[in-house]
């Protein structure tokens, strides 16, 4: 899984059926010190979250469609399963 | 997932299994500043996509999964058009004129 920092969203009229009713938000990957890494990509939000949070992707499509329960054909690869309290690094890198 | 924006079309007569009657474009992936991101390339359409239009893709297996039958050989997929995309940097309408 991924660490990110959601920064917006995109809206889509026309799409595929399984994104109906899904939040899709655009996700800023970071390290371990929140400093932006890569480039950005999409993801569908599972656990309502809003621009600033820091969140957990899980970036494999298996594990998204247990947890979407919509059963087995689900082109969802990216999904947002948590929103980051906090991020303890050991060796005294910590960030709250 | 990511952003991407339609830039052409691909015509191929011969094709694999599960393939047949698939609309395939061509796209570069774009990031949410909507500017460039990686290598041009050929992904299936699933939502009437065309040409010029900003859209959104998956990659690798889950591709796959956005076509009926779902068993085809293909690692990117366009499942949505895109209307507008909010970001902090700025707000952007699809459609406007851009490169």
């Amino acid at each position: 899984m991924m660490l990110g920092r959601v920064e917006g969203n995109v809206v889509a009229t026309a799409h595929h059926p399984a994104f109906d009713g899904r939040k899709l938000l655009i996700v800023q990957p970071l390290d371990e010190t929140r400093r932006p890494v890569g480039t950005s990509i999409l993801a569908v939000d599972m656990v309502q979250a809003g621009v600033g949070d820091v969140v957990l992707v899980n970036r494999e499509g298996n594990g998204n469609r247990q947890l979407l329960k919509m059963g087995p054909i689900v082109p969802i690869r990216s999904l947002i399963v948590a929103i980051v309290d906090r991020v303890d690094v050991d060796g005294g890198g910590a960030s709250a | 997932m990511y952003l991407g924006q339609v830039i052409g079309t691909v015509v191929a007569t011969q094709k694999a299994e599960g393939l047949e009657g698939k609309k395939l474009l061509l796209v570069r992936p774009l990031d949410h500043r909507l500017q460039p991101n990686g290598d041009d390339h050929v992904a299936v359409d699933t939502v009437r996509a065309g040409s010029g239009d900003l859209v959104y893709l998956v990659g690798s297996r889950e591709a796959a999964l956005a076509l009926d039958p779902w068993f085809v050989p293909v690692d990117a997929a366009i499942v949505g058009v895109v209307d507008d995309v909010n970001a902090a940097v700025a707000k952007i309408e699809a459609g406007a004129s851009r490169p």
